[in-house]
């Protein structure tokens, strides 16, 4: 203890770590390990067909898949708007703002049907899509890349954004007064700067997709090795009173969540490292 | 006043607290966990009960009902909910709660007549005003323009009930498991979307405009006319389908816990009374004793010759073995190729 004493400046640090561990045993350690009390209940052959069996390996491939993919858009489109956001002023912009949020606030299910029913074959969007492309979007695994994309849009933008106004247009212009083109301040002046939060942002957008039920169910369309996301297969598990069979597809999203979110976190501080910058 | 001082006076509210329920003890309070379909049965079936059990005893009931996909209902009450009765789509749920918790006794079936079913249904079929596929059995479901909705069975309970009634037709029709396996996976070759539950089923058809036919049960298929119009649906009745039969059962231990037993055990045996016939019929289920209904209700109901699961499938518990647990035969449809 009195090493670290003297390591720390600030007062209470025993009182705060303290504080810290208590509560997030509460809020998430507690939780998450009786996922895991429940799957032990499982030899490990029997977990190992449960959690392997094709349909299972399909919706992990799916679920996985599109939540990157989706994190991947949101990634681009996400500081598109946070830069048009930060760096120009225009009539309505707060709306445009308070807009962003709203995937937030709105109920999951609502986003759900109201997707669906834009994007159905006798929807609006879906209509126009399917006549003039021949894509279906409804009920296939797009739909639920829409959806994903949909709910995890303002991570990336409320990430970014913070950074982004603070980042000067001094800096731009000192580059371009060194003779750097538009594309070359962009690329080596301010992008470096923002990726620690894009990734941030990024690791954010996908947690959440990976765990969307609400939203995804209605779109998906739900056909089994075809548009059967995991939190579903848990779902379907609960219906049949299998408890521990759900448990330990749970168990799996935990692990592979925490791996990806661990490795993108690694990532982040090694690019912060690169570029100087403390995230 | 001190922190001391109010811990003395605990006892006194407590004490006061339990009194005045005893002062009260003839207002029971009856918890009903039931499923989506039956709100508006039971709506109009709680006052009725209210007011025979204040005649026959002069105790007053509050009936609280509780609603939702059945699966759904069965956990909770399994996780705690603490439900005096419950009434539910199949009666593999009531086993699950009488094996996982033992609150239920066994033998539950045979407690009330019909299996513990005041009243049944069986699984139609609706399409598009005029029947423009000309869908007029079974057999037509699996022809290649078709497309049929119908929910998940992994997940939905209604579901398992279509499933079950288009095999039991196949296996009648064409003689074996094995033909009836195949006709199964035509059957689902032509199933665009699974929802997760059968409303969701329902708006699919309905506000999507997706699919050609949905199977329904009975009561939800005339509600949907009724609500939506008979302008756009109707209703297509096969040569043969299944007898759906929604069991009731008292949650014994907890009844018994909350001293609601005997109020419980009335309460259900009075869904077979001329009244509550009478109400199910209005509300398009086909009453048990269908001398009891109204007449004009019963005429709503077309001939159908129906199979039960016992007939079929010996059993609940059986018919989800074979059927819907993992790589059964519903998993096989789509990961054997």
């Amino acid at each position: 203890m009195n090493t670290l004493r003297q390591f720390s400046v600030l007062p209470g640090f025993g009182l705060s770590l303290g504080y810290t561990l208590v509560y997030l045993s509460l809020i998430v350690l507690v939780p998450i390990s009786a996922v895991f009390i429940f799957t032990s209940q499982l030899s490990l052959s029997e977990y190992w067909q449960v959690v392997t069996s094709p349909r299972v390996m399909a919706s992990y491939q799916l679920s996985f898949g599109t939540s990157f993919l989706a994190a991947g858009i949101n990634a681009v489109f996400g500081v598109l708007l946070a830069w048009c956001l930060v760096r120009y002023s225009f009539p309505g912009k707060r709306i445009v703002d308070a807009l962003i949020d709203l995937p937030f606030a709105l109920p999951t299910a609502v986003a759900g049907i109201a997707l669906t029913a834009l994007y159905a074959q006798n929807g609006w969007l879906g209509q126009i899509i399917e006549g003039y492309f021949g894509i279906k979007v409804a009920f296939t695994p797009i739909g639920i890349l829409i959806a994903l994309v949909f709910i995890g849009l303002p991570f990336v933008v409320r990430t970014v954004q913070p950074v982004l106004e603070e980042i000067d247009t001094e800096l731009e212009e000192a580059a371009s007064s060194l003779g750097a083109s538009r594309w070359q301040a962009c690329r080596y002046v301010v992008l470096p700067v923002l990726l620690p939060a894009i990734m941030t942002g990024f690791a954010l957008a996908f947690a959440r997709a990976v765990g969307e039920y609400g939203s995804v169910i209605f779109i998906a369309g739900n056909i089994p090795m075809v548009s059967e996301i995991t939190p579903l297969m848990i779902i379907s598990k609960l219906e049949q009173y299998d408890y521990t069979g759900a448990t330990a597809i749970a168990s799996v999203m935990l692990i592979v969540s925490f791996i990806l979110l661990l490795l993108i976190n690694l990532l982040q501080s090694w690019t912060a490292k690169q570029t100087g910058r403390n995230a | 006043m001190t922190f001391k001082k109010r811990l003395s006076l605990l006892p006194f509210i407590i004490s006061a607290a339990v009194t005045s329920q005893q002062l009260i003890a003839k207002d029971i309070t009856l918890l009903n966990v039931s499923y989506d379909p039956t709100r508006e049965l039971y709506q109009a079936f709680n006052p009725l009960f209210i007011d025979y059990w204040k005649q026959r005893t002069g105790d007053d009931v509050t009936i609280k009902q509780s609603h939702g996909g059945a699966g759904k209902q069965a956990r909770a009450v399994i996780d705690g909910l603490q439900a005096d009765v419950v009434t539910l789509a199949l009666a593999y749920d009531i086993d699950a709660i009488a094996e996982k918790t033992g609150n239920i006794d066994s033998n539950w079936e045979e407690k009330l007549p019909n299996n513990s079913a005041p009243y049944t249904s069986t699984i139609v079929f609706l399409v598009r005003k005029g029947n423009p596929k000309n869908i007029k059995d079974w057999d037509d479901l699996v022809k290649p323009d078709i497309q049929v909705i119908t929910p998940n069975p992994k997940s939905s309970g209604g579901a398992r009930w279509n499933y079950l009634a288009a095999w039991g037709y196949a296996e009648e029709k064409y003689g074996s498991k094995e033909k009836a396996k195949d006709y199964i996976k035509q059957l689902f070759k032509n199933v665009p979307v699974l929802d997760s539950g059968a409303r969701g089923a329902t708006n699919t058809f309905v506000q999507r405009g997706i699919g050609d036919v949905l199977l329904a049960w009975e009561n939800e298929a005339f509600l949907a006319i009724n609500e939506l119009g008979p302008d756009q649906f109707e209703i297509v009745v096969p040569s043969v389908s299944i007898l759906a039969e929604p069991p009731v059962a008292v949650v014994d231990k907890v009844a018994e816990k909350h001293g609601t037993k005997e109020v419980a055990e009335a309460y259900l045996a009075y869904l077979y009374s001329p009244e509550a016939q009478g109400l199910a019929a209005k509300h398009y289920y086909r009453p048990v004793l269908p001398a009891l209904a109204d007449p004009k209700d019963i005429a709503r109901f077309p001939e159908i010759k129906t199979f039960t699961v016992k007939q079929k499938f010996g059993s609940w518990q059986q018919a989800q073995k074979t059927h819907f647990s993992d790589g059964g035969e519903f998993d096989q449809i789509y990961t054997v190729k």
